[in-house]
């Protein structure tokens, strides 16, 4: 029998694609520790977007002449490569966006406006990023449904035991979570959170931009009814990101953003809407972006999720440890098992945005505030927190800075 | 930052002057930074004119800027005019002065911390002597202001 054991990813060689690495901040080596907010972009990407602006580019879907249609083909290798990097069912399922917010924002508006309204629940959790809980609450309010929160551990975990309690009387419609935590960490247990959606008839809605950057997502094995998550966290550039939605689903919802593109045929009384994936995309998309996210693509595969997310484990275990030495730090989050790349923590009597301030005067980046997750924060009891998280170019040494730097806040303010 | 800046700012955020609800307040009003959660409450006290700060207090919580910048805040106010400190200009809230005058000037992002206690400073006068709102809370309701 054959054993195959992960190939272990060279972070150092792959660094050097990333020309943001090649400067030095206030005197040091940037040790880059917030990727959990948006990742830095390898050469590979960088050239593929210039390439196509300065070889292929014209607008998609409307050109008759030879760079608008190499601009098409580019788009459609594009969407083919992000279908195949969550195993979507079919391209046409995939709708690109801004981001994952955006495609939060989709399917709250086109699928909850006209499928909401008293007498239905809408559930969130109380870990959950404002990207995946504010409009859920707004489009409750608007349609007169009731919004309520999974309700988490002292460890920050989805605690389904208390599910039922905490949801409270009505039609369960959505429930909206997230594969990874991007406060804590949190690996939550999404089977088990889709069977409980499912199981009350109500669609799961899925923020993965926590975790499709860093491990294999299978969208259809995860068999949520939508998935949403963003390029700028994945290597690409800003202004892309994806929404995968089952297409029984999509075909039945209303459109979100109206204009060109999106339509199949326009009189005065009437317009109606293109096939999908159009039919949610109105307007010029970002195809440059796109192709860029195909390229970051192809990087992330070359470097192999599995290595990346092996990668990640070692260093989440090794900051637990060098964050455990310090006694003046309290860590939050569940345990090494259950966490993705991501530590947070606070230094006792030290706002998170000193630490940072003073970190940052040794070249660390790291996150200071609430995160987008002011729930969360309240539930736990903490203003705000500090936050590492980690990717695939991040080294050991760069934990050993923060922990250096730590122990120098410490020492600032004691 | 330079060692002296550095060490008055902890000075007053380690030994905030006029911490503490104000009694006999004749206004307050709350903020918050939402970029990393910082609060503070400004307490006044008007002189009968309606007009003249008699005194003044705070509490909150926040970073060292945040949490400073509103206890220097309370050393330049008192005695002064309700319209005078309305008018006051981002730049002459004192700490930001300090930090402009140590050629080290706050970064946008900390400026917004800097700036939490004046603006919520403008708020309570707004509503305790009907000074204009500061431009941050244009378009806010009633709710949000409350």
């Amino acid at each position: 029998m054959a054993v195959t054991a992960t190939p272990k990813l060279d972070a150092r060689k792959l660094r050097a694609d990333f020309p943001i690495f090649e400067q030095e901040i206030n005197g040091h080596p940037l040790a880059y520790l917030d990727s959990a907010v948006t990742s830095h972009k390898p050469r590979q990407v960088l050239d593929a977007m210039t390439r196509f602006y300065e070889t292929s580019y014209g607008n998609v879907h409307r050109g008759v002449y030879t760079t608008a249609e190499r601009a098409d083909a580019a788009f459609v290798e594009a969407r083919e490569k992000v279908r195949a990097f969550v195993n979507a069912g079919a391209a046409r399922e995939v709708i690109f966006t801004r981001n994952a917010t955006e495609s939060l924002n989709l399917v709250a508006y086109a699928w909850g406006l006209d499928n909401l309204g008293p007498g239905d629940v809408v559930v969130s959790t109380e870990l959950e990023h404002h990207s995946n809980f504010v409009p859920w609450q707004y489009i409750a309010q608007r349609t007169g449904a009731r919004f309520a929160l999974l309700p988490v551990t002292d460890d920050g975990e989805i605690d389904l035991d208390r599910a039922d309690e905490a949801v409270g009387p009505g039609t369960v419609k959505v429930l909206a979570f997230g594969l990874i935590s991007n406060s804590l960490g949190t690996v939550n247990p999404a089977e088990r959170l889709v069977a409980w959606a499912h199981e009350r008839g109500a669609i799961a809605v899925c923020d993965a931009a926590q975790a499709v950057p860093h491990r294999r997502i299978d969208v259809q094995a995860l068999d949520a009814d939508f998935v949403a998550f963003s390029g700028h966290k994945m290597l690409a550039p800003t202004g892309i990101g994806a929404l995968w939605g089952k297409a029984a689903l999509l075909e039945r919802m209303s459109p979100f953003i109206l204009g060109g593109s999106m339509i199949r045929k326009v009189t005065e009384e009437r317009t109606s809407w293109n096939e999908l994936p159009y039919k949610f995309e109105g307007g010029t998309p970002a195809f440059a972006e796109a192709v860029a996210l195909g390229a970051a693509i192809d990087y992330l595969e070359a470097a192999g999720l599995e290595a990346i997310e092996a990668h990640e484990h070692e260093l989440t275990a090794y900051a637990l440890e060098r964050l455990a030495e310090l006694p003046f730090v309290t860590v939050y989050g569940p345990g090494l098992d259950r966490r993705a790349g991501i530590v947070a923590f606070n230094v006792e009597g030290v706002h998170p945005h000193d630490v940072a301030q003073i970190l940052d005067g040794e070249g660390v980046a790291i996150r200071a505030g609430h995160h987008c997750t002011q729930p969360l924060l309240r539930r736990l009891g903490v203003a705000a927190t500090n936050r590492a998280s980690f990717y695939l170019y991040t080294l050991p040494e760069e934990i050993d800075r923060l922990a250096a730097g730590l122990v120098k806040v410490q020492e600032i303010f004691g | 930052m330079s060692d002296f800046y550095r060490e008055l700012i902890l000075d007053h955020y380690k030994s905030p002057r006029s911490h503490g609800e104000l009694e006999g307040a004749t206004t307050h009003a709350e903020g918050q930074n939402p970029l990393c959660g910082d609060e503070v409450t400004v307490y006044l006290r008007l002189a009968e004119d309606g007009e003249t700060i008699e005194d003044v207090s705070f509490t909150g919580t926040g970073c060292a800027i945040s949490q400073a910048s509103t206890s220097m805040l309370t050393e330049v106010i008192k005695g002064r005019k309700a319209a005078e400190i309305a008018a006051l200009a981002s730049d002459e809230a004192p700490l930001v002065e300090l930090m402009d005058e140590s050629g080290t000037p706050l970064t946008p992002v900390r400026l917004k911390c800097a700036l939490l206690g004046l603006q919520v400073l403008k708020l309570a006068l707004h509503k305790g002597a009907g000074t204009p709102l500061p431009e941050e809370w244009a378009g806010s309701d009633e709710i949000d202001l409350a």
